[in-house]
This record gives C-alpha cells, structure tokens and sequence, in this order.
C-alpha cells in the first residue's frame, strides 16, 4: 500500500520536475515546481516525518514560490528566448547531467550496502515534540545561528533591492532635526 | 510492505540530476533559482529517508536547517533578481556580462 503511494507520488515529482525544467514561461516552471513541493510533502508523511511535510507546505509552497511567483508578476517576464549561440553544448549539458545521476546513484547504492542499525523508536521520530525537544536542548546553537541568518537575510534583502543612488537624505535630516 | 531506503535515495537522486541539467540549460535567473530549490529539496528527500532509517531526529533538524537556508536565499536571490533587471531590463543570464572583456 505504502510502496504504491510511493510509486505514484514519486511518479508525479518527477514529472513535475522534468515539465518545471522543460517549459520556457517562468510560470508554467513555478506551478510544476509547486507540485514537486507538495508531491514531496506527501512522501514525508509517509516517511512518518509530518513535522517537516507541514514545514514543506508551509515555507516552500507557501512562502518562497508565493515570492517567486510575485516577482514574476511584477517583472512581467515574457518566455525565454530561443538560444542563438552555444547550441552545440546542449548535448554536453546532457551527457553531464546523465554522469551525475549516475554518481549518485552508484554513492547511495554504496550507502545502502553499508550495515545499518535500525532503531526501535522509529515512530517516536519525527512527531513535533521530539523535534522541538532536540531542536532546544542538544542543537540550540545551530538554531541561534539559523535565526541570525535570518535576520542578515532580511537586512541585506532590504539594502539589495532598495533603489540605489538616490539616497533618502530628507528623512535622515529630518529624524536628526526631531531628535535635536 | 514499505519501499526500502534505496527507493527514496534513487528518487532524490533523480531530483537532483534534472535540477542540474535545469541550472545548465535555463537561461533566466528565475528559472536557474526554481532550479537550484529543486536540487535543495532533493537533499531533504534523502535527509529525511536517511532519519527514518536510522531512526534518529538529526535529520530532521537538517532539514530545519537547509529550509531557512532555502528561505534566506530567497530573499537574497529575488532581491538581486530584481536589481538586476532594474539595471538591465532583462533577466537573462546572459546580460550579465560587466565583467567581460
């Protein structure tokens, strides 16, 4: 039951995949990656993981792909243009991806030869509260971390995309005056 | 029955090749960003079979991890997206050549 629901869920991240990689318009790609997002979300309530399939749902197809669709609005993006030079390497561009498929395929079937112990408390991980319970005590620091980047992530956003050149003296100015 | 740790390791790792062919051939930087997130969740994929086979919570918190890292460079990638095409009118990869010559 569980290897059917794989099967097809895997079916239809893949095809998603290849049709987010194949079509020109940016949209067309977001939609399909949007279905990659959820198809994956799904694998990991299989994967006894529903703490990370909502976080999935949430942040990848919630938050980034609503922001990537916006910015494709608001650039109003046309299709990409046929390719006028460097055709000859597309062949290349394949026959590399097809290498690297195969590499990762061949580490992983290493990895799967290795011995392995399985646990007992499967079904205890990935429920929120163990999670949070190591996400606080053993990995706290990393978590910190990840919260600072955040917050240089939102400043430099910020500093990035602000119109440069034509600084806002006006304000300063004024904010100096108030506070004098 | 459960499909094994292989099927899922094959699955992500099928993920990630077309993520890096679709670096290789699209040519706007909105395309190449899809891309690069779909190669981010191809790593989760296999974090998180990984953390149900051996049963432990680490995994997990990988994925935490590389989400906010996902969610970070969003940020960061669409706002140079967008200074990019106020400078040039366009996204195309290819315009980005200040540095040649």
């Amino acid at each position: 039951m569980v290897s059917v629901l794989f099967f097809i869920l895997a079916g239809l991240a893949i095809a998603c995949a290849v049709s987010c990689v194949y079509h020109k318009n940016p949209l067309y790609s977001a939609v399909s990656l949007i279905g990659v997002f959820i198809s994956l979300a799904c694998i990991y309530l299989t994967l006894a993981a529903p703490f990370i399939a909502i976080v999935q749902i949430l942040v990848y197809a919630g938050a980034i792909m609503v922001l990537v669709v916006f910015v494709i609005m608001l650039l109003n993006l046309d299709e990409d243009k046929p390719l006028t030079r460097l055709r000859y390497l597309f062949p290349i561009g394949g026959v590399l991806g097809l290498v690297l498929l195969a590499q990762t395929l061949f580490i992983f079937y290493a990895v799967t030869k290795t011995p392995h112990t399985s646990s007992e408390q499967g079904n205890v991980v990935g429920q929120s509260m163990s999670i949070g319970r190591a996400m606080y005590t053993e990995y706290l620091l990393p978590v910190e971390i990840v919260g600072i980047l955040l917050l240089m992530a939102i400043v430099g956003a910020m500093i990035m995309s602000r119109r440069m050149g034509e600084p806002n003296l006006e304000a300063v100015e004024g904010s100096r005056e108030g506070g004098d | 029955m459960e499909p094994g740790l292989g099927s899922y390791l094959a699955l992500s790792g099928i993920l990630f090749s077309i993520g890096a062919v679709g670096v290789i051939y699209k040519r706007n930087a909105i395309g190449m960003f899809m891309c690069i997130e779909l190669m981010l969740n191809a790593v989760n994929l296999s974090f998180v079979a990984f953390s149900r086979h051996y049963g432990d919570v680490t995994g997990q918190l990988f994925v935490f991890v590389v989400m906010s890292v996902a969610a970070a460079e969003a940020a960061v990638g669409l706002g140079i997206i967008i200074t990019f095409f106020r400078n040039r009118l366009s996204v195309d990869v290819d315009d980005a050549s200040i540095l040649k010559n």
